[in-house]
């Protein structure tokens, strides 16, 4: 099926996010400005005003009320979803390069830059969906990233963890209470930027995506690699999908080369590898800038992808997408 | 404990002057007595009375200055008690090159009839002739005891009889057995083993590798070094055929500091662009300098337009007893080996010679009994005489056919593999120099005095002519008009020839088979068995075509083509991006085609494809150089037992299938066995998270159960599509419209 091209943006997309409903998308881009759109036809719903920075991140809470969002003006900011009401903003010394929701909605993560005098953070603050604009400055967590910058972070299972990913590569596994360091794994190549960390729908693994070339699956309990996705890009985004067990990288030339080659070498596709084989089932080109974020939809009947080149691209998965069987798992769903 | 300055060991009281420093000394010994370099002692020269010294010393200067510079009083003659000469003379040059070129020009040159002159340096005279250096009892030399050594074709006797390929990628270089479909296997696998490129010698005995010192030979089944020749800063390799001999080119003389010569080098190939080694012995046999090639022809702006270097320069006969060069313009030096004595002591003066190609196989000429080895050259036209192409035999230098032509602006020469023809593509001008036109001359060398057969003339420019190897066949390329400045290459046109058929043992005349217009094809590779061949698109930006062509299609054969020798067929068209070499294996079986990082680096890698133009495999390495397939050296096997297999080939390919087929199902198996395998660690994974999960009691709080595992969309039916409009009223205002 033809993909929906979402072009409102007029600067490359940084991330982009299903609701937990699957029927909107919430994406960020260069260019300020958080826009909603309707999954299924494309259509704008509105967009978030205020933010006077690039924005980096974006997250909705489980319910679809609050939306929150990260960005180069140093701010993270609290929004209600269904009025594009700014209900609280949180101001930081450094820029804000990754928000998420814990899976219950009542924690919000932020992780902030490292600069001269700042390290690398990741805060936490309570939320409380009932109080709208009236939500705490109190950082009800702060763990300080002494040896490498984070670049990602997220809420495991429970909020029981928070699983870190790093700049040179490696992944942490924190206490999401007391913020204690557990474990650090060099899940990629050392000095290989983790540019990604996804969750698996119930959150007990997920993927990240590296500069290194490769994506790895890893378990949320003890931080074990169980699967490596090797590709021959630098990948900016890996998403894991619920219903088909597939894995889907994106990534491409680093975009400051881009201009120098041509878009086929460029390799700017999004790739399916297959969650449990490791091998690689298909490509879907489209973008003419490398991928910067794919995301699935919760109930695995689509996926999007924001590229360097502006647009989000909407697709919904066909029936060979589903059909689509190893042997092996034919001869497992026969028995 | 490091050492360091405090905690060294005490000097141990030695005396310095016990110590014995003499075998140090000669070792290290400083070399004085530059100043004597410009000396040289003259040996064996007349004696003479004293009245007449003066004049043997000006007879002797006037010899010693065709070299170098010594004056009168620079030469000294001492007499004995009966004032008579000794017989010897030192002399002094003006400076030390002159003396080097005075002992390398003159050493063991005749005076006269009776007198032959030693010219030895005085400082090399100082240093052989004192006492104790040289031993006064012959010490036979110390021969090594025989190793046997690895056999160089072993790879010959593989059980499947799969091809070897090299593989330069990034700065590894392997060896490997094709696996079709699969990953080739490797043989051996080394970083660095080549500074520049690698090379097959012509039958595969060796893997050749460049470094800036030379250029060494790799073989045997431990791939162990088996021969090495420095060459400084060499840049191009040729084997004769048989790989009896080597040709090692660099574009800079090579410079020998005479007190440090290279290994294996000496004075002789000071100033040398060109070794020709023994390949056995590694020892240079000749050198030669470059010849300048007369440039005359300049381009629009007035430049001298850079010629591409021919290569190789140095020409083998198909039996490696002749390597000849062409002087351009005046001559062709042929070399006998293994002396490398110029043939007859004469270069065959050709006036205007432009090129010329060795017949690649021995000729079989009608009505000859012993077979020469055979070359065509041409000759541009030159004042009032037109311009000409020539077949000589060697070693008798003997014309066997020329041929006149007129109109012509530039040839070239194709060798049919066999040396059963040789086609001149001719490209004419027309009386006003302005369009040009190419005629086919096809000297069908086997046949009595060697007739000439002309192919019809071709309206456009011939930019590619291929012989079917072993064949009779050939296909050529055109191109069109280019119009000046147009920013594409202009389309061009695939022409397939073959004979006709013909009554009794002869092959009849050559006739055209198909044109295939409007294509971008330039390139055209022959499966070295013949009958199958690519024709290609290479190094274009636009287009990477490749089209696999049969000539002896086994099906039905169109009414008009029924006095042909040939049934043409299109199998197979491939593209791939970036294309830059392809590649033939030596059994015809399958074509790789190359994207090499020499020429660009876009989705560098390779496509290996079978002789039907099915893609087997394409893998994309990054920084992937080169794939060479390991040439064989020619059957073994008599015409007849050839003819056998050919004839029972059904009964083999049936054996052949079936091993395929056991080896297609056992990697099948393999593969289905490891996913098996790693679904069922998955499930087992799945089964303790949950089981983990339930324990803490959060499988409530998992907002969505993990469907996954083939299980089908369930609620897709379910899914209704709610429209809701809501609308608010945001401000109210009233006015009065007057």
């Amino acid at each position: 099926m033809r993909p929906v091209l979402l072009s409102g943006h007029e600067r490359a997309l940084t991330q982009v996010k299903y609701n937990p409903d699957g029927d909107i998308i919430f994406s960020v881009s260069k260019d300020h400005v958080v826009c909603a759109w309707y999954s299924g036809n494309g259509e704008r719903l509105g967009t978030y005003h205020g933010h006077v920075g690039a924005l980096w991140s974006v997250d909705v809470d489980p319910t679809s009320t609050l939306l929150a969002t990260g960005g180069a003006d140093n701010t993270m900011r609290l929004w209600e979803v269904k009025t594009g009401k700014l209900l609280k903003t949180w101001e930081f010394a450094t820029s804000i390069k990754r928000v998420e929701f814990s899976p219950d909605g009542r924690l919000l993560l932020g992780v902030t830059e490292k600069r001269s005098g700042h390290l690398g953070t990741i805060v936490v603050y309570e939320i409380d969906p009932e109080k709208g604009e009236d939500q705490s400055d109190e950082q009800y967590l702060r763990i300080l990233c002494e040896e490498s910058k984070a670049t990602v972070a997220g809420f495991s299972y429970l909020a029981k963890y928070i699983i870190a990913g790093h700049e040179d590569g490696s992944v942490t596994q924190y206490d999401a209470k007391t913020g204690e360091e557990y474990k650090n794994v060099q899940v990629h190549e050392p000095d290989m930027m983790v540019t990604d960390l996804q969750w698996a729908p119930d959150r007990t693994y997920f993927i990240t995506a590296s500069k290194d070339k490769t994506a790895k699956l890893v378990s949320a309990f003890d931080l074990e690699i169980l699967k490596s996705y090797s590709t021959d890009t630098p990948l900016n985004s890996a998403a894991i999908t619920p219903v088909k067990d597939y894995v889907i990288l994106g990534g491409g030339q680093a975009a400051m080369d881009v201009t120098t080659t041509s878009a086929r070498q460029g390799k700017f596709e999004a790739r399916f590898y297959h969650k449990i084989f490791m091998e690689e089932i298909g490509r879907v080109r489209g973008h003419f800038g490398p991928l910067n974020y794919v995301a699935v939809h919760p109930k695995g009947e689509g996926y999007c992808s924001g590229g360097e080149d502006g647009y989000v691209r909407v697709h919904h998965f066909d029936k060979a997408y589903f059909d689509f069987k190893y042997e092996v798992e034919r001869e497992q769903a026969n028995l | 404990m490091a050492p360091s300055y405090d905690n060294l060991p005490v000097d141990e009281d030695y005396d310095d002057e016990e110590i014995d420093f003499s075998d140090l000394h000669e070792q290290y010994e400083v070399r004085m007595e530059e100043g004597l370099d410009a000396f040289v002692v003259i040996d064996g020269l007349p004696v003479v009375p004293e009245d007449s010294r003066q004049k043997l010393v000006k007879f002797l200067l006037r010899k010693l200055n065709t070299v170098g510079k010594a004056s009168e009083s620079g030469v000294f003659m001492p007499l004995n008690d009966q004032a008579m000469t000794e017989g010897f003379a030192f002399v002094e040059f003006g400076s030390a090159e002159q003396a080097a070129a005075a002992v390398k020009a003159l050493h063991g040159t005749p005076l006269d009839k009776r007198h032959t002159i030693a010219v030895n340096k005085l400082t090399d005279i100082d240093r052989y002739g004192r006492e104790g250096r040289i031993d006064e009892e012959y010490q036979p030399p110390h021969i090594e005891d025989f190793h046997e050594k690895e056999h160089l074709r072993s790879w010959l006797g593989d059980y499947d009889a799969r091809d070897q390929i090299v593989m330069y990628r990034g700065e590894k270089v392997g060896v490997f057995w094709n696996e079709k479909e699969d990953a080739p296997e490797p043989v051996v696998d080394r970083d660095h083993w080549t500074d520049f490129f690698v090379q097959w010698s012509p039958a595969g005995t060796y893997l050749t590798s460049l470094h800036a010192q030379g250029v060494q030979l790799w073989g045997g089944k431990s791939w162990s070094r088996q021969k090495r020749f420095g060459h400084p800063g060499v840049n191009l390799v040729d084997f004769s055929p048989n790989e009896k001999y080597i040709t090692t080119w660099s574009h800079r003389p090579i410079q020998i500091d005479e007190n440090h010569p290279a290994p294996g080098l000496s004075l002789e190939e000071d100033g040398k662009n060109y070794i020709i080694w023994d390949l056995a012995t590694g020892k240079p046999l000749r050198s030669f300098v470059t010849l300048d090639v007369p440039n005359a022809s300049v381009d629009e702006q007035g430049n001298p337009v850079k010629k591409k270097m021919q290569w190789p320069t140095f020409k083998w006969s198909a039996d490696d007893k002749y390597v000849a060069r062409m002087t351009q313009g005046q001559s062709i030096s042929v070399y006998e080996l293994p002396r490398m004595n110029l043939l007859d002591k004469t270069s065959i003066k050709i006036e205007g010679v432009m090129d010329f190609e060795w017949a690649p196989a021995t000729p079989h000429r009608a009505d000859i009994k012993a077979y020469e080895q055979l070359f065509c050259y041409w000759t541009p036209e030159l004042g009032s005489n037109p311009a000409k192409v020539g077949l000589m035999s060697i070693p008798s230098k003997e014309i066997v056919r020329t041929r006149n032509l007129f109109n012509v602006s530039d040839a070239k020469l194709h060798w049919q593999s066999d040396a059963a023809y040789v086609c001149v593509k001719v490209d004419r001008h027309s009386k006003s120099k302005k369009s040009l036109a190419t005629n086919l001359e096809i000297f069908r060398v086997r046949e009595k005095g060697v007739p000439v057969e002309v192919v019809d003339s071709l309206k456009d420019t011939v930019i590619n002519f291929a012989w079917e190897p072993k064949g009779d066949r050939f296909v050529l390329i055109t191109a069109g008009e280019i119009p000046a400045g147009a920013p594409v290459p202009p389309k061009t046109a695939v022409s397939f020839f073959c004979p006709e058929k013909a009554k009794g043992n002869v092959v009849g005349n050559f006739k055209h088979i198909r044109t295939i217009d409007k294509k971008n094809s330039n390139a055209i590779y022959w499966s070295p068995k013949g009958r199958f061949v690519v024709v290609a698109t290479l190094q274009s930006q636009q287009s990477y075509d490749l089209d696999f062509w049969d000539l002896d299609f086994e099906g039905e054969k169109d009414e008009k083509d029924k006095d042909l020798t040939a049934n043409l067929m299109l199998m197979a068209t491939a593209e791939h991006y970036g294309v830059t070499d392809i590649e033939w294996d030596p059994t015809g079986r399958y074509v790789a085609t190359v994207a090499s990082f020499f020429r660009h680096q876009m989705e560098n890698g390779y496509h290996l494809y079978d002789f039907k133009g099915t893609l087997l495999r394409e893998e994309h390495i990054e920084r992937f150089k080169q794939w060479l397939w390991r040439p064989r050296p020619p059957t073994l096997l008599s015409k007849e037992e050839q003819k056998k297999i050919r004839k029972n080939l059904r009964e083999y390919s049936k054996v052949f299938e079936e091993q395929d087929q056991i080896k297609r199902d056992a990697g099948n198996r393999q593969v289905v066995e490891a996913r098996r395998r790693l679904l069922e660690e998955w499930r087992a994974w799945r089964a303790h998270v949950i089981e983990l999960l339930r324990e803490e009691g959060a499988e409530d709080a998992v907002p969505l159960p993990e469907k996954g595992e083939g299980e089908a969309l369930d609620d897709e039916k379910e899914a209704e599509e709610v429209e809701e409009i809501v609308e608010e009223i945001v401000e109210e205002t009233e006015e009065v419209v007057a």
